[in-house]
């Protein structure tokens, strides 16, 4: 008999673990909440650094599942634990009888309208990095009309302690070169402003990407932070901020304005996670079994976490977590199972 | 701008004003800036709404001027607030409306920082009571003199004889709000729409007709700024303070200002005048300016009341186009004339502002 | 006109709707290296002029993207021109080129 594993959320942590799982001969059953499977990743139009197209990266993370059971339109309606196992009853009626659990729950975008001063919902040409991607994507918003002035606010529910987000959401930086760089050559006579505090450009080929868009593309970075946005008679948008190189305050007057959404934890996955009781930290992620070398255990039995649910991750850093969640796993499941006839165990006893 | 964005970040700000009974204190400043305001307050409040609103002679400043100046210790305008709520309690109420902005944000940081720190309320306590024999009760509800008014402001549209609308046009008055500083910036929570889009004086200007005008320096502070006017060295920031706002209003044309704080109506009406006679320059139609009113102004205004019983002949900017407008009938005859018709003299005209 | 004995005070803050964009990219064309700087400071900390007078090519640069090519003139015109500060500029500025080019592109008037 196989044992069974459980994977909550269909973005890109859910399906690598479940291809991996399901590789090594485990019975995986993949949920995902909303209709597709894909999470954020199924938003993005293009992905740093290289601008590979995202619907390319997630056509083959679903070509990976390999008959992967998966629902969508489906959530956990209740858990219970046995002394070894998860049943898991589904919102689909479905119930589960899980040996392991790995909540893949991913993040929620910050909710821009929570910085006020920034009049998302307000002013109209104000929008976020998801709004832009979709722009890409579709190309269609009315907001997005030729601007000459764009400005790019990064750190929005990110290092603000006031928003209650103290932490660094890591890929926004990263995020707003390459769309300063992207919407520079949508627009080739726009002037591109960056507000940032601090690049964090620490991943491979990101400081090339940072050099490109100064070098090439004339992207102007400002040190400071957006504080005040708001509107003139025209529609075109008045910022504030400090230029805290220059120690001067600064005011410009731009087109469009786009604030970069930091991570926030998925409030879909701290519903499972309330039903599950697990541990959460102070940040609102979920808390590992201990210390930087747990990696992807929970402090529960059983149950294990990959992906952004344990904080904010870049999507190479996500499918990492995912495949070690699959390795920890199998570890698991082989300890504690040890007679379970799994895919690994059919092999040797055939040899 | 998205108005339902607006609207839902106001349904995220509303605090509970009780309905009757009222502790009532002055500002120091309004008595002799727009005397007539607080008159018109106790007017509507307790004439044409019937409210009980008590005051008594007894109380004092909050010394809030004096704090913002750094001239008085923490705890010694800790203990004048006390004297106050001890006022209140005397008299047997529990919701204190006060007219002052400036003694409003006092009031809350006092409230706040004893909340945090309740040794120094019982500090202040005991201060209080070695220099007055007094004990303090903190009030239950605290409002500022607006709330009430924005709480009432469908009742005295009810009762209005005119709106704020342009009887030749037939098109809303538009109308530019300021906020005081210290009314919400430190608490937006206590505030009637927090502090990035105060919706206290925007339900005023809806509820009696006219059109509330959003221009890009709405939040900056009107220039007053404690220590930039009290020192005149410094009073050139005031007056760029003011410019910078008029600057960015002026495109939007406004008929009028409301504002419910002491300084802001004096700043936004005497700078005015500065800035006409030192530069030429005016903002409001054909060499006028554009008045700035506090909010009970504007509400006597539209309830029929007398423009010179209601003291509109303190403002420096010239109130006469903005009646015309409204078709608000006026004696010029009677502009300066005081109590029982006493002859106050006429005010030297300026020479750019008419 | 009334003297009030006070007066309005010119504002301070940096207004980039004011940036010559044109002026800017004709520099920039000569000298790309313009667009580079990191704002990291090496070239102002070991600059020779800069320990005894106002002047740092950082500041400049920032200037001109500032919209005050006059403090950027005003600045460098303190440059000895020795050069130590293209051995630090860890994005291999050629500085001095880049200095030369400044006065010559924004003097010009």
């Amino acid at each position: 008999m196989k044992n069974n594993i459980l994977i909550i959320g269909g973005g890109p942590a859910g399906l690598e673990a479940s291809a991996q799982l399901q590789r090594m001969g485990y019975n995986v059953i993949l949920i995902e909440k909303s209709p597709r499977l894909g999470g954020h990743l199924a938003k993005w139009d293009r992905l740093f650094p290289d601008g590979v197209p995202a619907d390319d990266v997630l056509g083959g993370l679903i070509k990976e599942l390999n008959g992967v059971k998966y629902f969508t339109d489906t959530d956990i309606r209740a858990i219970n634990r046995l002394e070894k196992s998860y049943n898991v009853r589904l919102t689909n009626g479905i119930t589960v009888l899980s040996d392991a659990v790995l909540v893949a729950s991913g993040f929620d975008l910050f909710d821009a309208v929570r910085k006020e001063e920034y009049g998302y919902g307000i002013y109209d040409r104000v929008i976020t990095n998801a709004d832009l991607e979709a722009w890409f994507k579709t190309g269609s918003d009315k907001r997005i009309d030729n601007p000459r002035k764009i400005g790019f606010v990064h750190c929005v529910g990110s290092r603000d302690e006031k928003s209650g987000c103290r932490s660094c959401s890591k890929v926004c930086c990263a995020t707003a070169v390459k769309q300063a760089i992207e919407v520079k050559q949508a627009f080739p006579e726009a002037e591109v402003f960056c507000f940032y505090m601090d690049l964090r450009l620490f991943g491979r080929h990101y400081e090339d990407l940072y050099l490109k868009a100064q070098k090439e593309y004339g992207i102007r970075f400002i040190r400071g932070r957006v504080a005040e946005v708001s509107e003139n008679i025209d529609g075109t948008l008045v910022v504030k901020a400090e230029d805290t190189v220059a120690s001067k305050p600064l005011k410009a007057t731009l087109d469009l304005l786009v604030l970069m959404s930091g991570m926030r934890p998925s409030a879909s996955g701290k519903a499972v996670g309330d039903l599950l009781e697990m541990t959460v930290e102070e940040d609102g992620y979920f808390a590992v079994r201990s210390g930087i070398a747990a990696g992807q255990r929970s402090p529960l039995p059983g149950l294990f976490l990959a992906g952004a649910a344990t904080g904010p991750k870049t999507l190479p850093e996500t499918l990492a977590d995912a495949r070690a969640a699959a390795v920890e796993i199998d570890r698991y499941l082989t300890e504690i199972f040890p007679d379970a006839r799994n895919y690994k165990q059919l092999v040797r006893e055939r040899w | 701008m998205i108005y339902e964005g607006k609207r839902k970040i106001w349904s995220e700000y509303q605090k509970e004003i009780p309905d009757d009974h009222y502790f009532y204190v002055r500002s120091c400043i309004r008595q002799s800036f727009f005397p007539a305001s607080e008159a018109t307050f106790l007017r509507i409040t307790r004439e044409a709404l019937g409210k009980d609103i008590f005051e008594t002679e007894h109380h004092t400043t909050c010394g809030g001027i004096a704090y913002h100046s750094d001239t008085i210790p923490q705890e010694t305008v800790m203990t004048i607030i006390a004297r106050q709520f001890a006022l209140m309690a005397k008299y047997g109420y529990e919701n204190y409306v006060c007219s002052c902005i400036t003694s409003f944000g006092l009031y809350c940081e006092t409230l706040e920082t004893w909340r945090e720190f309740p040794e120094l309320e019982a500090k202040i306590r005991d201060n209080l009571w070695k220099s007055c024999k007094l004990e303090f009760a903190k009030p239950k509800f605290l409002i500022h003199a607006s709330d009430l008014i924005y709480k009432y402001r469908n009742n005295i549209a009810a009762q209005a004889v005119r709106k704020l609308v342009n009887v030749h046009t037939g098109e809303p008055l538009k109308v530019v709000e300021h906020i005081g500083c210290h009314y919400s910036k430190m608490f937006p929570s206590k505030g009637v729409g927090g502090a990035e889009y105060p919706y206290v004086l925007v339900g005023m200007i809806e509820a009696w007709g006219g059109e509330i005008v959003d221009y890009p320096e709405r939040r900056h502070c009107c220039g007053f700024g404690f220590r930039q006017y009290f020192i005149k060295g410094n009073r050139g920031y005031s007056l760029s303070n003011t410019h910078k706002k008029f600057e960015s209003m002026e495109p939007f044309k406004p008929d009028l200002i409301i504002t419910n704080c002491p300084g802001c109506p004096y700043f936004l009406d005497r700078w005015q005048y500065v800035i006409a006679e030192s530069t030429g320059k005016t903002y409001g139609q054909d060499g006028h300016g554009i008045p700035a009113l506090t909010y009970e102004e504007v509400a006597g205004l539209v309830m029929g009341y007398d423009p010179w019983d209601l003291g509109l002949q303190t403002h420096q900017v010239g109130v006469e186009p903005l009646l015309d407008k409204m078709g608000v009938e006026y004696d010029p005859a009677k502009k300066y004339l005081g109590k029982g018709g006493k002859d106050l003299g006429t005010p030297v005209a300026c020479s750019c502002l008419r | 006109m009334v003297d009030f004995g006070f007066g309005l005070v010119p504002s301070s803050r940096i207004n980039l709707d004011l940036f010559d964009k044109e002026k800017y990219e004709e520099l920039a064309a000569m000298e790309p290296d313009v667009r580079v700087c990191m704002a990291c400071g090496s070239c102002t900390a070991v600059c020779t002029a800069g320990r005894l007078v106002q002047t740092s090519l950082r500041e400049a640069i920032e200037d001109l993207k500032n919209a005050r090519p006059e403090k950027a003139l005003e600045m460098l015109g303190a440059c000895q021109l020795c050069g130590k500060c293209s051995m630090v500029c860890p994005r291999g500025i050629n500085t001095r080129h880049l200095i030369l080019s400044i006065t010559k592109v924004y003097s010009a008037g």
